[in-house]
C-alpha cells in the first residue's frame, strides 16, 4: 500500500478508507521489513479494523475476477492475471495466496490505480467476498475434501455457493466436469461452462440435487434418478489442447506441468475472454509462467536440483504424484498438521501411495510418523529424515522432487530461500 | 466394486480357504475422513499373519452382502449420512450380517447410523439400523482434536489414541457398554467414548482408528479369524512410535 498515491483515475476513497489503507500499508511494510512474510495480511487486517467496508470501497470502480475452489486457486489466479496483463494495464492480484478478506484488501490497496483485479478467494468466503466486491467474474474450479477439521462440509459449501450465485449479476466460469461445481453454478444468470476435467471422483459419487448415484461415462455424468446432468460446454480441455467456443483448437504448451495446470489454464482462458483477451494472446502470456508462489520452483541445493510441489489434500496429491519425474528419481515427502494444514492426518489414507514403490523416498515433516505408517501399509520403502538437506545429502547430486503440504511447504521454502 | 489390497470378494460364493472377508460399506457416502485406512490396516494385519483376505467395496447402489466377516463403516457428511442410513435400512444386508454374528466396526457418522436413532441434517431424529441401542443427536459443543481413552479392561486393548471431529453426542441404552472412558477429548459426551454390544463396535475416533490402535484392530480380526499368531515386532515398530508420539501430543495439549 502507498502512503502518497499518485492522482487516481478511479473514484477517490473517502477519508476514513484512505487512512485505513495508509495505516495498513505502513503495518504491512513494517511486517515485511521484520522478515515476517510479504506483509499483506497484517496490513489488510488493520485496514479492516479501521474501516470495515474497506474491501467494498477498494473494489469500487474496478472489474474484479474472483477465483475459488479447493485446488488450483493460486495458479489459476496467476494465469488469469498474466492473460489480462496482455491488455497493457496494471492488474491487482493477491499473488501469494492470501485469500481471505484481509488478503484481498491488501492486494487492492497495493494497486490503487489498477482497474482490473484478479483475486483468489478461500472457498468458504466466496459468497461474502462476491457481495463485498460485486465481482464481474467468478471462476469455480473444483470442490473436494480438504482440512476436514476446519472446513465446512463440501455439500454445504456448494449450497452456499449456489445461493450466492443465483442472486448475483456476475459471469460465472464453471468447471462442468465437477458435479458439485456444476450444481452450484446451475442457477446463475450468466455461466460459461468449461470441460476442465476431474480426476478425483471420491467426493462426487452422489447427485448433489437428489442424492442418487451419478452415472459416469468418461467425463460425462448424469444422475440416475433426477434430471441433473453435465451441462453443455463451450470450452474443452482435450488432452494437451484447448478447444474454444468457435471450435478451434490449439495446443496449450504450458511450462507449468501436469493435467491440473492444463485444467486451470483452460478456465483461465475462458475468464480472460470476458475481458476481450483472445486465446492466442492469453496463451502467449500464460506460457511465460514458470512457477507460482513457490510451486514448481526449481532450486539448487547442495549440488542437487529440487523441484517443489505443493499438495494439500487427496485430490491435490493425486495430481502431484502424477507429475513426478519418473523413477528412479528420488522423492521427498513432507507433511505437517498445523492448523492451516488441517490437524487431522487421516486424509493420508485416502491417497494411494503404491505408485511410489521402486524409487527412493524420503519422509520428513512434523507428522512424518503418520506418513511413514501410511507408506509402510502400501509397502513403499522409505527413509525418515530430519530435513530436506538430510535427504539431499543422501542423494549425492542429481535431482529430486519434493511434495509438501501447506505449512511444510512454507518451511521448506524458507529454508531454501524464497526465489519465486 | 474397486480392487482393494486383497483378493476380490464375490458375495455369495464360498470364501477361499480360511479367508477373512472384509466389507467396506458405502465408501461413496461414508469415506470422507480417511477411514479407508481401517480397511487397509485390517487387511495388512491379516496378511502379515498369513491369513488370506478378500475385500468387497460396496457402494450405495449395490447390495450389501450378508456373508462377510468384518463390515467397516466410515465417517461422512450430514446428507450422505442420511442417505446411507435410508439405503442400508432398505437393503437389510448389514442387519442380516449382524444377525449371523459378523463383526461390525463403525466410525463417526457410521457409528451413529448403526444405532437406534441419529440426528438428521436439521437435527430431526431419524431411524438408524438398530444394531446398537444408542441414540445420537447434535451436541452443544464440537469435539475436534486429539482424543485418548482407556478401553474396558475386559477387552485387553491398550489405550486408544485418535482424532475426533464431530458435533454429535451419543447416549447408550441399558444393554450397551461404552468402548472406552475418555481421558482427554469429548467422545460420546458423557465421559465415555464409543459403544459396543456383541460384535458391533462403534467409535468417534478417526486417526484412522485401527491404524493408531492396532490392539483394537486385532480384537476385531480375532473375532473374525480366531486366535491370531503374533506379528513380527519389526512390522510394529513404526506404529508403536506413532502411538507414543500421539499419546504424548494429546497429553501435552491437555496439560
Amino acid at each position: 500500500m502507498s502512503t502518497s498515491s499518485p492522482p487516481s483515475r478511479r473514484p477517490g476513497l473517502p477519508l476514513r478508507a484512505r487512512l485505513a489503507t495508509t495505516v495498513g500499508g505502513a503495518a504491512g511494510r513494517a511486517s515485511r521489513l521484520a522478515g515476517r512474510g510479504d506483509g499483506s495480511v497484517i496490513g489488510g487486517v488493520i485496514g479492516l479494523r479501521l474501516e470495515p467496508d474497506l474491501l467494498s470501497l477498494l473494489a469500487r470502480g474496478r472489474s474484479v475476477v474472483l477465483v475459488t475452489g479447493t485446488n488450483g486457486k493460486t495458479t489459476t489466479t496467476r494465469l488469469i492475471a498474466a492473460a489480462l496483463g496482455a491488455l497493457g494495464q496494471q492488474v491487482a492480484s493477491n499473488a501469494f495466496g492470501a485469500n481471505m478478506e484481509a488478503g484481498l484488501v491488501a492486494a487492492l490497496a497495493k494497486a490503487p490505480d489498477a482497474t482490473m483485479a484478479v483475486l483468489e478467494v478461500d472457498e468458504k468466503y466466496m459468497p461474502a467476498m462476491l457481495g463485498a466486491t460485486t465481482a464481474r467474474v467468478v471462476t469455480l474450479l473444483n470442490l473436494s475434501r480438504d482440512q476436514m477439521d476446519r472446513a465446512a462440509e463440501i455439500w454445504l459449501l456448494a449450497r452456499r455457493w449456489r445461493a450466492a450465485l443465483a442472486s448475483a449479476d456476475c459471469r460465472v466460469i464453471a468447471n462442468a466436469d465437477d458435479p458439485l461445481v456444476a450444481w452450484a453454478a446451475e442457477e446463475a444468470r450468466h455461466v460459461t461452462w468449461v470441460a476442465a476435467g476431474q480426476r478425483w471422483h471420491d467426493d462426487s459419487w452422489c447427485c448433489p440435487n437428489c442424492g442418487s448415484h451419478l452415472l459416469r461415462d468418461g467425463e460425462d455424468w448424469h444422475c440416475g434418478e433426477c434430471p441433473n446432468r453435465r451441462p453443455q460446454v463451450s470450452w474443452v480441455l482435450a488432452g494437451d489442447e484447448v478447444i474454444d467456443p468457435t471450435g478451434g483448437s490449439r495446443p496449450l504448451d504450458l511450462i507449468l506441468p501436469g493435467r491440473a495446470n492444463r485444467s486451470n489454464a483452460v478456465i483461465a482462458l475462458a475468464a480472460a475472454e470476458v475481458f476481450g483477451v483472445g486465446v492466442a494472446q492469453a496463451l502467449s502470456a500464460m506460457r511465460q509462467v514458470r512457477s507460482v508462489a513457490g510451486r514448481y520452483t526449481q532450486v539448487r541445493r547442495r549440488g542437487c536440483d529440487l523441484r517443489l510441489l505443493l499438495a494439500k489434500n487427496p485430490a491435490g496429491w493425486l495430481e502431484a504424484l502424477d507429475i513426478l519425474a519418473p523413477a528412479p528419481l528420488p522423492v521427498i515427502l513432507a507433511v505437517n498438521a498445523q492448523v492451516p494444514d488441517g490437524r487431522d492426518t487421516s486424509w493420508l489414507w485416502d491417497v494411494d501411495y503404491r505408485r511410489l514403490r521402486g524409487r527412493p523416498v524420503f519422509v520428513t515433516g512434523e507428522r512424518q510418523l503418520d506418513l511413514a505408517v501410511r507408506l509402510e501399509a502400501d509397502e513403499v520403502a522409505f527413509r525418515m529424515v530430519g530435513s530436506v538437506d538430510e535427504a539431499v545429502d543422501c542423494a549425492h547430486g542429481g535431482s529430486m522432487d519434493v511434495i509438501a503440504n501447506y505449512t511444510a511447504f512454507q518451511q521448506i521454502r524458507a529454508v531454501l530461500g524464497r526465489t519465486a | 466394486m474397486r480392487q482393494g489390497p486383497g483378493g476380490g470378494y464375490r458375495p455369495g460364493e464360498p470364501a477361499g480357504p480360511s479367508a477373512v472377508r472384509l466389507v467396506w460399506v458405502y465408501p461413496d457416502l461414508l469415506s470422507t475422513y480417511g477411514d479407508r485406512g481401517n480397511l487397509l490396516v485390517l487387511a495388512r494385519r491379516a496378511r502379515l499373519r498369513g491369513i488370506p483376505v478378500e475385500i468387497a467395496e460396496i457402494n450405495s447402489d449395490q447390495r450389501v452382502p450378508a456373508d462377510g466377516d468384518v463390515y467397516l463403516l466410515g465417517g461422512g457428511e450430514d446428507l450422505p449420512q442420511v442417505l446411507a442410513a435410508r439405503r442400508l435400512r432398505a437393503d437389510g444386508g448389514l442387519a442380516a450380517a449382524a444377525g449371523r454374528g459378523a463383526v461390525i466396526f463403525a466410525v463417526c457418522a457410521g457409528y451413529q447410523i448403526v444405532g437406534a436413532e441419529f440426528g438428521g441434517a436439521d437435527g430431526e431424529p431419524l431411524p438408524g439400523l438398530g444394531l446398537l441401542d444408542i441414540r445420537s443427536g447434535r451436541g452443544e459443543r464440537r469435539g475436534v482434536g486429539e482424543i485418548t481413552a482407556d478401553v474396558d479392561p475386559a477387552l485387553g486393548v491398550p489405550r486408544l489414541t485418535g482424532f475426533e471431529n464431530h458435533q454429535g453426542t451419543t447416549r447408550r441404552g441399558p444393554g450397551v457398554q461404552p468402548l472406552a472412558t475418555v481421558l482427554a477429548g469429548v467422545g460420546n459426551g458423557d465421559g465415555t467414548e464409543g459403544a459396543r454390544a456383541g460384535r458391533v463396535v462403534g467409535t468417534y475416533l478417526h486417526g484412522p482408528a485401527l491404524v493408531r490402535n492396532p490392539g483394537l484392530a486385532d480384537l476385531l480380526l480375532g473375532w473374525a479369524a480366531g486366535p491370531l499368531p503374533p506379528i513380527d515386532p519389526r512390522q510394529e515398530e513404526l506404529v508403536l512410535d506413532l502411538r507414543r508420539e500421539r499419546l504424548a501430543a494429546a497429553a501435552g495439549a491437555n496439560a
